[in-house]
């Protein structure tokens, strides 16, 4: 049943032991964790040590119930979201929240606490979870939700997969009026225009993000293009659903040196100036505008062997605009920054103990592993733990403990809940080694 | 089409009755688990676009005594059946079989006595209304005695021989006879042997299978290059098999 190494989307990959099966409830007894499509970028999905056995939900994954008066679901943690919307978009459903790429499963949705371009109505994936069935640490099984234990309910969400292993999760999908997007995308010249921007399409629209050009330095620092969108209504879509898009896989590894400041300058730039009118306004499908990357099937060979990392943080709306500019000046001046930077403005924090967003401005930047990646990325985190912001776990990799102590006053309420239903902390992750000193 | 899918709850057999399922084939499952039957026909009805009930009954390879109560069952459900599906089946390793004879022994009997016994349950009531389409897993395992399969692999090749004598007795009268020959697949049942070059996924096998059924054809290797290989290993001569590995 062994799979030597296992990976995860950032490239790290470490000895490991992964049980496949259909049955999730048999493959949990006496494991130490449950991973999905090992979408996370770091350490969050993989074992606390070699030996450990990690379930894989991935061929878990039937729908229990369906009903679709009011759109409820139950459904194995290993349901992935692109088998969800394949089913569910062309009658008219579509999940409540969905972060930047489908191919995660359900359990890793509600462990990572995703959020998407509509934070800033909707709150992360938990907000809309009604229950979830559980084996924790003990082997028993437990359901669990807002009103029947919640504490273990709220640190599950955004828990990294630390409270028990997710076995079913029921949530409430959205009705939409058709399956394609009204969007609407602008080039903006710098990072306080993009503020702006974002502030003002809050309110507009239900959907936001932008892509920023984070090479670039002096005024036109945080250039990008901003793009919000929301469902279309019936009669503004065409009349037949999109067509699925053909599959492209990216066919090999590029060595280290084909990602460098030179390529992704001319990439950045090309993207930029492809925007070549102020505003535009278009109708899309959903999957470029939800999961634009997820066109071109192991992207992330793009930066060779070495691997890489996203670092991305939460700055409060109270540290203001100019703790953005600040970060964005920091950022380009260390360098080791990919044509992949996104900007988000973010809604109030949700009921996850550990989930990552807070009222304000997400930044996400895709980083190359180099030499000095330890050093930026604490860098990073020193201005963001001053700004009173904090990170993702499930894109992290090199934040030291210290760091995420100070950065997130929730972990004292985390811990006690974790200590009342797992006392033993038998629950483990390489991330929760790092970070929690559990043991290896 | 009215489908009777016998394994249905797991594996490729999972996906051959989603593909079903999708399409608005109504489906009747069976399997061994009554909580796990329970689990995918809730799953196989959000799937259908009408969200047509999926009923289902109990039915064990290994208990031959119930397979037709099972069928009278589905019979009842559907309102007569017109193609049965089996993809139940046990699999375990050359090493796991010779070390344990009493294994040993039920695979064989559910791989080939029993598969055969119910096939023959189901071949009478479908040639009693006419005809209509039964489709069983097989493997390549069965197209050649080779070292690291002799035992699964000669449970396989007695099925395979029979469901193409069926096709040549019976298709004349309309029963169309489907031999499905998978090769490596990744499911729960492979879950930890080493995939080898051209393994396939449940989903691509069961979009192959279901293609296959409604062009009536008679024999199917998925993913298709292994016809090609087998072909290959069918004639490969005596003093090389003994020699390779594979």
């Amino acid at each position: 049943m062994a799979e030597a190494i296992l990976s995860a989307w950032g490239r790290l990959a470490l000895p490991g032991v992964e049980l496949l099966g259909e049955n999730l409830e048999s493959l949990s007894l006496g494991t130490t964790l449950s991973r999905g499509m090992g979408r996370s970028y770091g350490d969050s999905s993989l074992p606390a040590r070699g030996t450990d056995r990690v379930v894989s939900t991935r061929l878990a994954n039937r729908i229990l119930a369906f009903d679709a008066r009011t759109g409820v679901v139950r459904a194995e943690a290993g349901l992935s979201l692109v088998e969800l919307n394949r089913l569910f978009v062309p009658r008219g459903f579509f999940p409540p929240v969905t972060p930047g790429t489908k191919f995660v499963t359900l359990g890793g949705m509600v462990a990572s606490d995703v959020h998407g371009k509509n934070h800033h109505r909707e709150g992360c994936f938990g907000a809309h979870v009604r229950s979830l069935r559980m084996r924790l640490a003990d082997d028993s099984i437990v359901t669990c939700s807002p009103t029947e234990h919640a504490d273990l309910f709220h640190a599950t969400i955004g828990g990294m997969g630390l409270l028990g292993h997710i076995l079913e999760v029921e949530f409430t999908l959205h009705r939409i009026p058709s399956p394609w997007i009204f969007m609407e995308s602008e080039r903006v010249r710098d990072i306080d225009e993009f503020l702006a921007a974002l502030g003002r399409a809050a309110p507009r629209w239900p959907m936001t993000m932008g892509w920023i050009d984070c090479l670039q330095r002096g005024r036109s620092m945080g250039r990008g293009i901003l793009m919000a969108g929301r469902w279309a209504e019936p009669h503004e879509a065409p009349k037949e659903p999109p067509r699925a898009a053909a599959e492209l896989t990216f066919p090999v590894e590029l060595p280290d040196w084909a990602l460098n400041p030179t390529t992704a300058s001319l990439f950045n730039t090309a993207y930029y100036w492809r925007h070549t009118q102020q505003r535009v306004e278009t109708i899309v499908a959903p999957e470029p505008f939800f999961y634009p990357l997820d066109a071109i099937l192991h992207w992330n060979r793009v930066y060779g062997p070495r691997g890489f990392t996203q670092y991305q943080c939460v700055l409060p709306r109270a540290a203001g605009p100019a703790a953005v500019r600040a970060f964005m000046e920091l950022l380009t001046r260390l360098g080791g920054a990919s044509p992949l930077c996104v900007i988000k403005d973010c809604g109030p924090e949700g009921e996850g103990l550990l989930s990552f967003p807070l009222e304000g401005t997400s930044i996400a930047v895709d980083m190359a592993i180099s030499p000095d990646i330890q050093r930026i990325v604490d860098r990073l985190n020193e201005f963001v733990i001053a700004a009173g912001g904090r990170i993702y776990l499930t894109k992290d990799r090199f934040t030291r403990p210290e760091h995420f102590r100070a950065m997130e006053p929730r972990l004292e309420r985390f811990f006690a809940v974790r200590e009342k239903w797992d006392p033993h902390r038998r629950l483990r992750s390489a991330q929760s080694v790092r970070l929690f000193g559990d043991r290896a | 089409m009215k489908a009777v899918v016998l394994g249905g709850t797991g594996g490729m057999g999972r996906a051959v009755a989603r593909k079903l399922a999708e399409r608005g084939d109504e489906i009747f499952l069976m399997g061994r688990d009554a909580g796990d039957l329970a689990r995918s026909a809730a799953d196989l009805e959000a799937r259908q676009p009408k969200n047509a009930r999926v009923a289902y009954a109990v039915c064990d390879l290994e208990k031959p005594e119930g397979f037709a109560a099972a069928l009278d069952e589905a019979d009842r459900a559907l309102g007569g059946f017109d193609t049965v599906v089996v993809t139940a089946g046990m699999f375990a390793t050359q090493e796991a079989l010779e070390a344990d004879v009493e294994l040993t022994r039920r695979l064989l009997t559910v791989n080939y006595t029993n598969t055969v016994v119910f096939c023959e349950h189901a071949r009478k009531r479908l040639l009693e209304r006419g005809g209509g389409q039964l489709t069983v897993f097989s493997s390549v395992a069965g197209d050649r005695g080779r070292k690291p399969v002799a035992l699964y692999g000669s449970s396989k090749a007695g099925l395979s021989h029979y469901l193409e004598a069926l096709d040549h007795k019976f298709h004349a009268k309309g029963l169309s006879v489907l031999c499905v020959k998978p090769g490596f697949v990744k499911t729960g049942m492979t879950a930890g042997l080493k995939p080898p070059p051209f393994a396939g996924e449940p989903d691509d096998v069961a979009k192959h299978v279901v293609r296959a059924m409604v062009a009536r054809k008679p024999l199917l290797y998925t993913p298709a290059i292994w016809a090609l290989v087998m072909l290959v290993i069918r004639w490969l001569p005596r003093f090389v098999m003994r020699r390779i590995g594979f």
